[in-house]
């Protein structure tokens, strides 16, 4: 019997410009970053050896995120000499601008996976064309309503959802720049996700978002709600992703 | 100056693939502009992702942006998708550096790889905001400008460019930008274009076409001639002496989406002596000039820590005949086990494989793991079709190869060949699918399913090249050539046949040896909606024959007619260091099933490339490395003792 490989787990944010590379892109950007800073990556065995790498629930394109994840397999012969202090700063300079790794942390043997432990996420949703008053009598109608029926599309297929069920949370925060109104929504992940778009149409057909933000992937531990990895403000505000913005 | 970015940015989550528009990658610069720094928009005219590899226009980038007199941004053709939000919102074209508006830089320079890039050249100047016909800009536009290989004939695009550059860029763009520096130090006046691009054409290796008139007798030139004392009759192309003195990119690209090509690249070495008589490549960019190996093993070692790729591309136009290419490629992939902090394994790819089961040992050193498919290119079916266009290899190189691929646990095996060439009868055709079929029978020696995938493109003659004179097939003869083939391959399993679009081989033909007339027919395939002909998706030949018949030309006459001798062909007037009557004579010999060796071993022919120019090979060995016959048609086993000479036509003739 093998022993597991030693895995590290880090959290990244994803905004400005660079929130317009796609998920799988985002993939073989880690995948160089790594290499670059000499992370020491375990690769699978086979004829095309990849390196074990494991993200999170996917980002739309386009949209960015203050907490995205990722496990990283290590070889066992190198793992120890790795400087978990050190790592977040130099994955940082090697990843593009808009991309920032907040904190890396060992992951515990036997730890679920990311896909497994996050059951919902929390967005900030800028819509624009609408009033905070508008916005707060569609969220006000939503959440009283027994279900929210919209087609969406499943492997291929329209299918008739109520997504009422995946709304875990939501409120109007205030208004948007220019005109508009700011939501937050916690949503479900699991078993089947809301995604904020699919919950913008559920709210009115009419309304458009114009910036995406995911600002927390939660886990439940022992009845709790967590964030996989909790870190300090500042880095958990907007004003760093605006700061990425501006770049 | 216009700055795009926040108009551009809430159109981008509705387009297809927005990361190519955003810029960011590895190695981009986002340089500070100023009134006295000459500014350079590097152009693309294809997508990003075919675009973004490009070696020469990163080479450029680089020297301009080090330069303390200019500066450098990128630009690629936008996707049909963005094109219609771009017009529809009034967005300019811009640099995917600063986000900055395509219309405020000095020079908008285009690289030119593709003859049926041509309509996408004009839609991006277009989508700048500057007239397209050169005649028609004024001092505020920006000067057009072209380099790469289609600029040996530009004269398609002469209504469209201001200016042209010949051959290697290093060294002339910093020429240029010296003549654009004290232009710009003037204003920039009323009327001072026509100053600015005669001093352009003072500089060796620029080509300004307004500085041109051509007369006609009927359909025939009578004569090309400059318009003033002090322009050069004819036009010389630039050659750097030593690759060595140009490590470039020292910092290549890194993108973050994905695009053809997507390794670190390094380029051992410039120019091809083969001779291969269909390949302008081969012609325009001699003599040979290696990258010293050490230099190489630096690059390489470099690149690989800076850009984080597992994979290194060692590039030329057929790199396993770089002198002592087995040490070099052995040390990349021994570097995992000398360095404890790299990951995983490096793969090594060698483009342009010689064909000869040397050449396959070194792929199978190189390739440990992800043995998925090699590439091979005969080019032609017979021995005797090999000799016309000076590809000499014989059988058993191919089988060997083949065998050799096949044993080593490769599957695939993909061969390239051309129909459509210069005395090719049906035996030749056909004999494509004999040396395919010989591969499938190698490969069930090996495998129980093996695949052979023989890929064929329709013969587009190229100027300064000995095919020149060469009429095209029509469109209805590769068609049969191309039936006759699929006819014939049927029924044999694991070989899968693939050909390129005959109508696009007859535009690609059109533009490939025109003459300025045919400005006019571009601007309407153009204007008529006809931008990325490269991709089959959009390609429409209706569009180029409707043009040509709107404005009165003769297909026949441009593509499929033999040339005369004597006749003054579009390109005569710009040179590549080859003699006329050295390609003529080629021709002959290829008439003739005639030979001609690899000079960087042999005694020079004077094709003109080296003594008109007082530059020499540059080369490691001056002997060929051993195994199989190294496209001479000769045995040479023995190698490295053996300087190839070839052999008598009667004995080359008896090889088949």
């Amino acid at each position: 019997m093998t022993l597991p490989q030693p895995r590290l787990r880090a959290r990244f944010s994803k905004a400005g410009k660079v929130r317009f590379v796609s998920h799988r892109d985002v993939a073989r950007i880690w995948e160089r970053a790594l290499r670059r800073v000499g992370v020491p990556i375990a690769y699978t065995e086979g004829f095309s050896p990849r390196p074990k790498l494991s993200f999170g629930l996917a980002l739309s394109t386009a949209h960015e995120s203050l907490g995205e994840y990722l496990d990283i397999s290590l070889r066992d012969d190198a793992a120890a000499g790795v400087d978990l202090e050190q790592l977040p700063t130099l994955l940082t300079e090697a990843l593009p601008v808009g991309m920032e790794v907040q904190a890396v942390v060992p992951l515990e043997p036997g730890s679920l996976s990311l896909q497994q432990a996050v059951t919902s996420c929390t967005w900030q949703i800028e819509l624009e064309g609408t009033s905070v008053t508008a916005a707060a009598g569609a969220v006000e109608s939503a959440l009283s309503a027994d279900e929210l029926v919209i087609t969406r599309t499943r492997k291929g297929q329209d299918a008739v959802d109520d997504v009422r069920p995946g709304i875990v949370g939501l409120r109007v925060v205030g208004p948007a720049p220019g005109d508009g109104a700011v939501l937050e929504a916690e949503l479900a992940t699991q078993p089947r996700g809301l995604r904020p778009a699919e919950l913008v149409r559920a709210l009115d057909p009419g309304l458009h978002a114009r910036r995406v933000v995911r600002i927390h992937q939660w886990t439940q531990i022992g009845g709790a709600r967590q964030e996989v990895i909790a870190i300090p403000p500042p880095a958990a505000t907007l004003t760093r992703t605006q700061q990425a913005r501006a770049s | 100056m216009r700055e795009v970015w926040t108009q551009l940015e809430p159109h981008l989550a509705s387009v297809e693939k927005p990361a190519r528009y955003i810029g960011l990658e590895l190695g981009a610069q986002r340089p500070d502009h100023a009134p006295h720094l000459v500014s350079w928009l590097l152009t693309y005219p294809d997508t990003y992702e075919v675009g973004l590899p490009n070696q020469g226009l990163q080479i450029l980038y680089e020297i301009l942006n080090e330069r303390d007199d200019a500066v450098a941004e990128r630009s690629y053709a936008p996707w049909t998708d963005l094109e219609q939000v771009l017009r529809r919102e009034r967005i300019p074209l811009f640099s995917v550096d600063t986000h900055r508006a395509a219309g405020d830089f000095d020079v908008l320079a285009f690289n030119l790889s593709a003859e049926l890039t041509y309509t996408n050249l004009l839609n991006c100047i277009d989508l700048a905001g500057v007239p397209v016909r050169a005649a028609e800009r004024r001092p505020e536009h920006p000067l057009v400008a072209a380099g790469g290989h289609c600029t040996y004939n530009p004269e398609p695009l002469a209504d469209f460019l201001d200016f042209v550059v010949l051959g290697d860029g290093e060294e002339v763009v910093s020429e240029i930008t010296t003549v654009l520096a004290d232009w710009k130090a003037e204003g920039r006046t009323e009327g001072s274009r026509e100053g600015v691009l005669r001093a352009l054409s003072h500089v060796e290796g620029v080509y300004v076409p307004s500085m041109y008139e051509v007369d006609y007798d009927g359909p025939f030139i009578r004569e090309i001639r400059p318009r003033y004392p002090d322009v050069p009759e004819r036009v010389e192309k630039r050659t750097i002496a030593d690759l060595a003195a140009w490590p470039y990119p020292r910092n290549q690209l890194v993108p973050l989406t994905e695009v053809v090509h997507d390794r670190l690249n390094v380029e051992v070495f410039r120019g091809c002596t083969r001779g291969c008589r269909f390949c302008q490549a081969g012609m325009i960019t001699r003599p040979v000039r290696e990258r010293p190996a050490d230099q190489v093993r630096t690059m390489v070692e470099q690149g690989l820590r800076r850009t984080g790729y597992d994979e290194v591309a060692l590039t030329s136009l057929s790199s396993a005949d770089f002198s002592g290419i087995e040490g070099v490629v052995r040390d990349i992939v021994d570097r995992p086990a000398k360095d404890p902090t790299s990951c995983g394994q490096i793969s090594v790819s060698l483009p342009s494989l010689r064909v000869d089961a040397f050449t396959v040992g070194i792929a199978g050193q190189i390739q440990k793991a992800r043995r998925t498919g090699l590439t091979f290119a005969p080019e032609a079916g017979t021995w005797r079709m090999r000799q016309v266009i000076n590809k000499l290899i014989r059988e058993e190189d191919l089988y060997g190869a083949v065998t050799s691929a096949f044993s080593q646990g490769w599957r695939r095996v993909k061969l390239y060949f051309l129909t459509g060439l210069p005395t090719e009868t049906d035996v030749d055709t056909l004999g494509i699918l004999d040396l395919a079929r010989n591969c499938v029978e190698i490969g069930r020696e090996h495998h129980r399913n093996p695949t052979v995938k023989a890929s064929v493109g329709g013969f587009v003659p190229k100027p300064f090249t000995p095919f020149q004179w060469f009429g095209q097939n029509t469109v209805e003869e590769l068609r049969r050539k191309v039936n006759l083939l699929r006819d014939g391959a049927r029924g044999t399993r694991s070989l899968q046949l693939t050909w390129h679009d005959p109508r696009a081989t007859l535009a690609e033909g059109l533009a490939s040896r025109g003459d300025r007339r045919l400005g006019p027919v571009i601007e309407q395939v153009w204007r008529r909606g006809g931008t990325f002909q490269e991709w089959s998706e959009h390609f429409n030949l209706d569009l180029w024959t409707e043009a040509m018949a709107d404005v009165g030309l003769d297909i026949e006459w441009y593509v499929y007619r033999h040339r005369h001798e004597d006749e003054i062909l579009p390109w005569d007037h710009l040179s590549a260091g080859l003699h006329k009557d050295f390609l003529w004579q080629d021709f002959r010999d290829a008439l003739a099933e005639v030979g001609l060796p690899d000079c960087r071993w042999t005694p020079c022919y004077d094709c003109g490339a080296c003594t008109g120019y007082s530059i020499e090979h540059v080369v490691a060995s001056a002997v060929p490395p051993a195994g199989g016959s190294q496209g001479t048609g000769q045995d040479l086993v023995r190698g490295n003792e053996v300087p190839v000479t070839l052999l008598p036509r009667k004995l080359i003739g008896a090889g088949s």
